[in-house]
C-alpha cells in the first residue's frame, strides 16, 4: 500500500504546473464540428482511406528481396499496438515510426528509404498506425525515455519565432478559446498521420508542427531531426492513455 | 541606370497588366455576384425560384473551407409524374459560382445528393432543384468561413 | 492508378431505395492556386460522374473546381433488378476511372 502511494507520488511528480490535468485532456476530435467528426468515423468515406489502401499495397510489395509482409506477415496481427508505443528509444536515441520503417527498408529489405512526407511513407505509417486504432497511447517515462521527454518538453515550452510564442501558451494555457475564429485544440498527437482538410491530403505530425512553427515565424526544424522526434516523444507521452485515432481527420 | 522610380513604375505596370489585375480588382465582389446571378439565370431562365421543398444541409460554422460536407435533399415523391430532374449547387463568394449539378430521375428513389465542397469566404450557399413540372425551388444557407479555400496558399 | 472506393450493398429487395457512397482519389486542382514564385497551377479536376444500372444512366453529376479534393458523391437509387452497377468518372487530362458492382435484387 505504501509502495503504491510512493509510486503514485513519484508519477505525479512528473506533471508540472501549466500542464493540462490528465482527466481534462481532450482529443482534437472533440474540437471539430459534427460533420468533420463524421468524416473520421465513417471508414467508407474517410478521405484517408486511399492512403490506407496504398499502405496495404506497399506492405505487400516486394521492392528488392522482401516485402514488409515477408517478415511481419499479416499487419493486422503483427502491427497491433506498435504505433501506440512510438517514438521508441533505439541505441539511446528516440526514433519515430517513419524512421523505424525506413530503417527496416535499409537494413532488412535493402531498399532505399522513402523521403519524409512522400506518398509512400505516409501511406505506410497510416497503415501501420491504423492497426493500433482505438488502443491507448503507451509511452511511459523510464530511464531511457525520461531525458528525451524532458528535452521535448523544453522545446514545447520554449518561446520561438518572431511572434515569440511557445506551444504551451496556446495549447496548455489557452485551449478551447478562439484564434482567428477557430478553436484552439490541446495539441495531442492522437491521430497521426492525419488527413488535414487544409492540406486536402495526408501529412505527418512533423508537417503539422512545421505549420505551427511557420505560423509563429520560427525556422522549422528539418524533417527527422532530433528536436522533432524529442518533441514527438513528449507529445505522445503527454497524450499517454488517450486513444490512438490514426488516421484522423482534422481541419 | 534604372532609377528606383522607374523600376517601381515598371513593376506596377507588369502587375497591372497580368492576370493579377483580376485578383486585385476592387470590383471583385460585384463581379462574383454577377457571375452567380448569370449562372442561376442560365439554369432557370426567366422562371421564378421559390424557397421551399429543398433542404440544404451545410454546417453554419465551417471547420475548414477546403472541405465542407454538403447534403441536399428535396421533398418529392420521385414518381414518373412528379420528380426532381436536377439539383444545382452554387456558392456566392467563390472564384466561380458552380459546385455541382446532379441529374437524376424517378429511378433515384429519393432526391438527394451529398458531396464535399470548397468554400472561399463567408457567404451564402444556394441549392436549386429543377422539378419535372418545370418549377424551381431553392434553399439558401449562410455560412461562416474562417479558414478559406482557393484564396489562400495552402502549399506549406 | 485511378483509385476509387465505392460502398454499395450486394443485395436488396425489389423497390428498396439503396444508398451508394463513392470516393475518388483526385487532387481536384482548381486552377486558382499559384506556386511560391507566382505561376498559376493549371486546372485538373474530375468533371463528370455517371452511374449506370444495367447500362441505363440513373444518376449523373457535373463537377466543378469547388468540389473538394478526393471527391465524395453519395446518392440513392431504386433496386429495380439484379445486375451490374457501373460507376464512371471522367475529367481533365484524359482522367478516367471505372468501377463495377454486382447487385442481387430479390
Amino acid at each position: 500500500m505504501r509502495v503504491a502511494a510512493f509510486l503514485v507520488a513519484a508519477f505525479c511528480a512528473c506533471i508540472q504546473a501549466g500542464e493540462i490535468p490528465l482527466a481534462e485532456r481532450r482529443s482534437g476530435y472533440e474540437f471539430m464540428g459534427r460533420e468533420t467528426r463524421a468524416m473520421q468515423d465513417d471508414d467508407t468515406t474517410n478521405p484517408a482511406l486511399f492512403a490506407l489502401q496504398d499502405g496495404e499495397a506497399l506492405w505487400n510489395r516486394r521492392d528488392r528481396e522482401q516485402s514488409c509482409a515477408s517478415c511481419h506477415g499479416d499487419a493486422t496481427a503483427s502491427m497491433k499496438g506498435v504505433a501506440a508505443r512510438y517514438p521508441a528509444i533505439v541505441g539511446g536515441k528516440p526514433i519515430n515510426l517513419e524512421q523505424r520503417i525506413n530503417a527496416c527498408r535499409l537494413e532488412h529489405q535493402h531498399a532505399p528509404a522513402f523521403a519524409y512526407e512522400s506518398k509512400e511513407l505516409l501511406a505506410l505509417t497510416a497503415y501501420v498506425g491504423r492497426q493500433s486504432r482505438g488502443m491507448p497511447i503507451a509511452i511511459e517515462a523510464n530511464d531511457a525515455t525520461r531525458p528525451h521527454i524532458e528535452a521535448g518538453r523544453a522545446l514545447y515550452e520554449r518561446r520561438e519565432g518572431q511572434l515569440n510564442l511557445a506551444c504551451s501558451q496556446c495549447h496548455d494555457d489557452n485551449w478551447g478559446k478562439l484564434l482567428a475564429g477557430s478553436p484552439i485544440p490541446q495539441g495531442h498527437a492522437t491521430g497521426y498521420p492525419i488527413y488535414r482538410l487544409e492540406w486536402q491530403g495526408m501529412g505527418s505530425l512533423e508537417r503539422r508542427v512545421r505549420n505551427c512553427m511557420i505560423g509563429v515565424r520560427a525556422e522549422p526544424y528539418a524533417y527527422g531531426s532530433l528536436e522533432y522526434v524529442q518533441l514527438e516523444l513528449y507529445l505522445m507521452w503527454r497524450a499517454r492513455g488517450m486513444k490512438l485515432e490514426t488516421p484522423a481527420v482534422r481541419p | 541606370m534604372t532609377t528606383r522610380r522607374r523600376f517601381l513604375a515598371l513593376a506596377c505596370g507588369t502587375l497591372a497588366a497580368g492576370e493579377l489585375r483580376a485578383q486585385l480588382d476592387p470590383n471583385i465582389q460585384a463581379k462574383r455576384k454577377a457571375a452567380l446571378e448569370a449562372a442561376i439565370s442560365k439554369v432557370v431562365g426567366d422562371a421564378p425560384v421559390r424557397a421551399g421543398k429543398v433542404k440544404l444541409d451545410v454546417p453554419p460554422l465551417i471547420d475548414n473551407g477546403n472541405t465542407v460536407p454538403i447534403s441536399v435533399t428535396v421533398d418529392s415523391p420521385m414518381s414518373a409524374a412528379s420528380h426532381v430532374k436536377a439539383i444545382h449547387l452554387f456558392t456566392e463568394k467563390n472564384p466561380q459560382p458552380y459546385v455541382i449539378t446532379a441529374h437524376l430521375g424517378p429511378r433515384a428513389g429519393r432526391a438527394t445528393v451529398s458531396t464535399r465542397a470548397r468554400i472561399a469566404d463567408t457567404g451564402r450557399v444556394i441549392a436549386i432543384a429543377e422539378l419535372s413540372d418545370g418549377t424551381y425551388w431553392s434553399d439558401t444557407v449562410s455560412v461562416v468561413v474562417t479558414l478559406s479555400a482557393c484564396l489562400e496558399d495552402g502549399l506549406i | 492508378m485511378a483509385r476509387v472506393a465505392v460502398t454499395v450493398p450486394a443485395s436488396a429487395k425489389r423497390g428498396e431505395i439503396i444508398e451508394i457512397k463513392t470516393l475518388a482519389q483526385h487532387v481536384m486542382e482548381t486552377g486558382f492556386r499559384r506556386t511560391q514564385t507566382g505561376e498559376l497551377l493549371p486546372r485538373d479536376i474530375i468533371t463528370e460522374f455517371v452511374c449506370r444500372y444495367n447500362g441505363v444512366e440513373v444518376f449523373r453529376v457535373e463537377l466543378h473546381q469547388a468540389v473538394a479534393a478526393n471527391p465524395l458523391i453519395a446518392f440513392t437509387t431504386l433496386a429495380t433488378e439484379s445486375g451490374t452497377l457501373e460507376f464512371t468518372w471522367s475529367g481533365d487530362n484524359g482522367y478516367l476511372a471505372n468501377y463495377k458492382a454486382e447487385i442481387k435484387v430479390v
